[in-house]
């Protein structure tokens, strides 16, 4: 059984990484590459899980260098991304929807001697315009929605977009601005999964916001959530209160945002930055963060998880009631703790994902373009699982 | 007659004759007769009573010769002689006869004097014995007469008694008339008196009550009130319940009212005083009352001894639990940890006062609570001296937080130079402290002190107290509380100045080092620990304060990189680096990086030595940047420049692996000046690196980085261990540039190296 393969990218940069959200069969993720001298490329990162063999697909996108990538939850095709156009010696990130062709999929795969093979192009759907609201961060679907709501965080501004036209048409529906002493700029946002996908988290330098999309107001704010600029956040997908967050300082921290005075936790076992924080979609215990100390670093943060005994207790079980007591009163709350730290890296790694169709499953990828899968050990996947 | 017996054998009947003669001479016959007629009336004969000499001797001369005349004649000498003794013998036993004769009729008359006189004194006897009766009979009167009289004046005396309020005397009085009057009860007039004494003696029991219930007597009036009232036949446990009671109030009442203001060794004096002294004359005069006193009479039935200790057990411990919580809410009170030996002193004199107790009243727990109360005390006191460390340690620190912030306002110059001296005199005002403390602390147990000798202070407070309560506690605070400077600072703002963590981190490896062993050992001295029960190794406290001190030593670290770090972080994300100008110098910023440095390097040389680094070269700015601007880059670059050309996965990945080693960004930094600045310098040009990825250059964009970067590579490679680190980070950074360069044309190393010597 090999717990890990390895994928060098032919590009040499690279820090844009998704997992394709709207597929559950295959184990797929998307690789945006960053090159000011040459056609960007999306590789298509499939994961074939029975012969454990890595088959890659390229599309080219030649807007510009890839900074962020996001799939479509309802649509496999359609993909986001923010990407850096220079012009007149100005350097500007827009964002646009995609749609891959769909021939991609049919004997495209590129093998390695086969370079000279002209890769097929992205197809535009929509701009999502924002030259009068500055530089794009990143841009958001909807959680679990339809596919035609996302957020982009362009500068200090939260834009939310409707997509009409199958993608095709996009208008501002609401939008926010953030105002305060200097030059204030997202880094990055995340849409809450949980009160009806109407709350948004922002980062901008060391605080967190959460919006209500509703009022496009803020709702909360965790000023200097890090001592340095937060990188990443991500919700719990199963505590609807419950937000990571990771930055400069090297830390990760837990939030209970009804509670924002204080961490409900933290989480300082990286040297560098973090750059990159993912829960794993099933089981929030687990946790991913990703490094420019080269690390990516899974950790079973039970006690905040919604699972602190272990598994739940399903209702079937619940009607055998001696026998779940007893067991109740063996268990003891399990110990957070790391798991497994991964060093097949050698450079920063600026994201980590979890597979969309496989929650055991996980990629990780580095500047030097070397995109790494893991799986969760399979001591603690049956350890979670029985 | 002997001899004139002689010659006795020659003639037996001479012999017979001369008896007979003797027999004749007293009157007696031979044969109890007198034979007169058979005298022969010869004149001769010599024996017969009719001789005549004249005849005889006619009758010798004729009828004998010469020689019988002669030899009759001496015959006749020796006869005569002979019969003089014997007549004079005669005279003398007549005359004997005569006397005892006297004598026996004067005998007889005092016999007959002496009974006349028996017969008088009979007689007179006889006559005294009716007077006699006569007189015991009157005596009798007497007696009973003032008995009576006694009785009747019984009533008067006890009023009086009762005006001059001699009390003891009125009881004593109706005691010994009470069994008569009892008696003669049945008769009106003493009737009459024992009502009236009755009356008499009900007011002056009542006006004893009264003096017992006014409590203002004295406990020695009062004992004898009781003693009365116990005479008077008053119920012994109501007694002892109003006895109790008044020593109640009057023990408590002046005690009632702690003054404040008082210390605490004059308040112990006073209750010591006060409180404990009465306590125990009212439990000595009480067991005198109740409980040792002789058992007469019907009391004995009624175990009064056993009833009233009971009582008095009970009362004691009340009274005692009062002044106890009294005395412990006064201890509390003492917070104030300058002066120990007052309290010492106090706690002293108030267990040894309790010991009183314990003599007189051998069962009772008051004593072993007193105990109790100076061992709460005690671990009171431990804690109120860790917490005066703790909050020494803190103002300690503040002081030298002001020191290190004073200077650096007026002159950066004087700043740095008194950081050892800082550490020292730091260390030094510690060190006094705890051996102050100690000293203090030592106070109980010492030799004089009576509670020393008792198990916990032999042993449970040495080592669980002072040892583990006190010394290990408050190490073990240092350690701690220097951890939460690494904790809370570098997320807020930063509030500890780098150098305090500097000093600090320096301080616990000299505690572990050195100082903790030291302490443990005077500590282990001055109280003779014995352990018996497990206590903090000397090996884990020290592996406390090693990992403290790293930990304040990583945390420095952060801080002074994050410092350096945020000046490159600005420095790259808020300029143009599309539409800058070819770069013609250093920028400012990269010169304040490299000045920082210095000065850190300064800072930390003080408290730390120099550490090991690697060999260099003869002149490693301007070797290195040769190899770093010619092969190194070239390959690091090949791939970014030839994207699409066919190239084997594995040889480049071999050619990344070895260049890059791994680099620990944060990795744990060792005691010594090249590591901790090696650690700095990580940090920042590792954000440096970062930075330059999130932007894009222009063409005089990357030649400015190229130029900064070559001068940090001319002044950085002396601070850090190993020189390639710094190397291989520039490089990146330079390669980073590069590949985010719209136009990457780099510049002439030459024109660089000019630049960058222009300063």
């Amino acid at each position: 059984f090999v717990n890990k393969l390895q994928y060098l990218a032919r590009i040499d940069r690279a820090r844009a990484l998704t997992a394709q959200t709207a597929e559950t069969d295959a184990i797929r993720f998307l690789v945006g590459t960053q090159s000011l001298k040459f056609d960007n490329q999306i590789h298509i990162i499939d994961f074939d899980d029975e012969n454990n063999v890595i088959n890659k697909s390229v599309l080219l996108h030649d807007a510009g260098e890839i900074w962020h990538i996001s799939g479509s939850p309802a649509d496999k095709a359609v993909l986001t991304t923010c990407y850096s156009k220079t012009s007149e010696s100005r350097v500007l990130t827009c964002a646009a929807v995609w749609r891959m062709p769909p021939e991609w999929e049919s004997g495209n795969h590129e093998s390695p001697d086969d370079s000279s093979n002209n890769p097929q192009t992205l197809e535009l759907l929509c701009h999502l315009d924002n030259t009068a609201h500055g530089s794009v961060a990143c841009v958001l679907w909807e959680p679990m929605g339809d596919g035609k709501r996302v957020i982009s965080l362009a500068e200090n501004h939260v834009l939310l977009w409707d997509l009409q036209e199958s993608s095709t048409k996009a208008t501002i529906s609401s939008s926010a601005t953030l105002e305060g002493k200097g030059q204030l700029k997202f880094t990055a946002g995340k849409w809450s999964p949980h009160h009806n996908n109407t709350q948004l988290a922002t980062a901008n330098d060391t605080a967190i916001r959460g919006w209500d999309l509703r009022s496009m107001s803020q709702i909360y704010c965790i000023e200097n959530a890090h001592g340095q600029l937060v990188r990443d956040l991500d919700f719990n997908p199963n505590k609807q209160y419950y937000l990571a967050s990771c930055g400069d300082d090297c830390k990760v921290k837990f939030w209970d945002v009804r509670h924002i005075n204080e961490p409900v936790k933290c989480l300082e076992e990286h040297s560098h930055w973090v750059w990159s924080v993912r829960y794993n979609h099933s089981h929030d215990q687990l946790l991913l963060t990703g490094s420019s100390d080269s690390r990516v670093i899974l950790s079973n943060m039970v006690s905040i998880s919604s699972e602190p005994f272990g598994h739940l207790v399903d209702d079937d079980e619940l009607s055998d009631n001696e026998e779940s007591q007893q067991e109740d009163k063996g268990k003891e709350p399990l110990q957070d703790s790391i798991i497994a730290t991964y060093e097949e890296h050698e450079d920063s790694v600026y994201a980590v994902e979890w597979s969309a169709a496989d929650p055991w499953l996980f990629a990780s990828l580095s500047y030097d373009g070397r995109l790494v899968i893991n799986r969760v050990p399979r001591a603690l996947k049956y350890r979670i699982l029985l | 007659m002997s001899s004139a017996t002689t010659p006795p054998d020659s003639d037996p009947s001479q012999r017979r004759r001369v008896h007979s003669m003797l027999k004749h001479y007293y009157g007696l016959n031979e044969e109890g007769k007198v034979t007169e007629q058979a005298e022969s009336l010869d004149p001769c004969d010599i024996n017969g009573p009719h001789f005549d000499p004249e005849v005889y001797l006619n009758k010798l001369r004729m009828e004998c010769s010469l020689g019988e005349l002669m030899d009759h004649e001496s015959c006749m000498v020796k006869q005569i002689r002979f019969i003089n003794f014997i007549c004079l013998s005669t005279d003398t036993i007549r005359k004997m006869k005569n006397d005892f004769k006297k004598m026996e009729d004067e005998m007889d008359c005092l016999s007959a004097n002496m009974a006349a006189i028996t017969e008088f004194s009979a007689h007179i006897s006889g006559t005294l014995q009716d007077q006699h009766a006569q007189i015991t009979k009157l005596s009798g009167v007497h007696t009973l007469l003032r008995k009576l009289q006694f009785l009747f004046e019984l009533p008067a005396r006890l009023n009086k008694c009762l005006e001059l309020q001699a009390y003891a005397q009125a009881v004593s009085a109706h005691r010994r008339a009470r069994c008569v009057l009892q008696q003669y009860s049945h008769m009106p007039s003493f009737r009459g008196i024992q009502d009236d004494c009755h009356v008499i003696m009900e007011q002056l029991a009542q006006q004893l009550r009264q003096k017992f219930r006014d409590g203002g007597s004295s406990a020695k009036d009062l004992s004898e009130c009781v003693e009365l009232l116990l005479q008077l036949d008053e119920p012994a446990e109501e007694l002892c319940d109003k006895f109790l009671s008044h020593a109640h109030s009057s023990t408590t009442n002046p005690f009632l009212s702690p003054t404040a203001g008082t210390d605490i060794l004059e308040f112990i004096d006073r209750g010591c005083n006060e409180f404990v002294s009465s306590l125990c004359l009212v439990i000595a005069s009480y067991q005198e009352l109740f409980i040792n006193r002789p058992q007469e009479g019907e009391l004995a039935s009624k175990n009064i001894p056993e009833m009233a200790n009971g009582k008095l057990h009970v009362f004691v411990d009340t009274l005692a639990a009062r002044y106890f919580s009294l005395v412990e809410r006064r201890i509390q009170e003492e917070k104030g940890v300058s002066d120990n030996s007052l309290l010492v002193r106090a706690l002293d004199r108030f267990h040894r006062r309790l010991q009183a107790i314990s003599k007189l009243l051998p069962g009772s727990a008051v004593p072993s609570q007193g105990t109790e109360i100076v061992v709460r005390a005690a671990r009171e006191r431990i804690k109120q001296y860790l917490s005066a460390l703790q909050t020494f340690y803190h103002d300690s620190l503040t002081d030298v937080r002001q020191a290190l912030a004073a200077p650096r306002g007026a002159t950066s110059k004087d700043a740095t130079p008194s950081l050892p001296e800082l550490l020292t005199s730091l260390s030094n005002f510690i060190l006094n402290q705890l051996k102050s403390v100690l000293a203090s602390v030592h106070l109980f147990t010492a030799k004089d002190i009576t509670f020393s000798n008792k198990p916990y202070f032999k042993g449970e407070f040495c080592s669980q107290g002072v040892r583990e309560g006190l010394v290990v506690s408050f190490i073990k605070f240092i350690c701690q509380s220097s951890r939460q400077y690494c904790e809370s600072a570098g997320d807020r703002g930063g509030s500890t100045p780098p150098a305090l963590l500097l000093l600090l981190s320096r301080l616990c490896l000299d505690y572990e080092t050195s100082t903790i062993s030291y302490i443990l050992t005077l500590t282990d001295e001055q109280f003779l620990v014995q352990h018996h029960t497990p206590v903090t190794p000397v090996t884990a406290l020290c592996a406390e304060a090693r990992e403290a001190a790293q930990k304040l030593l990583n945390h420095y670290v952060k801080v002074q990189g994050l410092i350096i770090s945020q000046m490159l972080r600005k420095s790259v994300e808020t300029r143009d680096w599309v539409n800058t100008i070819e770069p013609r110098n250093v920028r400012a910023v990269m010169k304040r990086v490299v000045e920082d440095t210095t000065s850190i390097d300064v800072q930390v040389g003080l408290l730390y030595e120099e550490g090991v680094r690697k060999a260099h070269s003869s002149d490693s700015s301007k070797r290195t940047f040769s190899v770093y601007s010619s092969s190194r880059q070239q390959i690091r670059y090949a791939p970014s420049y030839t994207p699409s050309a066919p190239m084997d996965t594995n040889l480049l990945s071999n050619i990344h692996k070895l260049f890059s080693e791994r680099i620990d960004i944060f990795s744990p930094v060792e005691f010594n000046k090249v590591s901790v600045l090696t650690g700095i310098i990580k940090i920042s040009l590792k954000t440096f690196l970062e930075c330059v990825r999130l932007r894009t250059f222009g063409r005089y964009g990357l030649q400015q980085i190229q130029v900064d970067c070559h001068y940090l590579q001319m002044y950085l490679w002396r601070f850090v261990s190993d020189e390639n680190l710094v190397h291989f980070l520039l490089d990146e950074i330079v390669g980073s540039a590069a590949h985010r360069c719209l136009d990457p044309s780099p510049m002439e190393q030459s024109v660089i190296e000019v630049i960058c010597e222009r300063g």
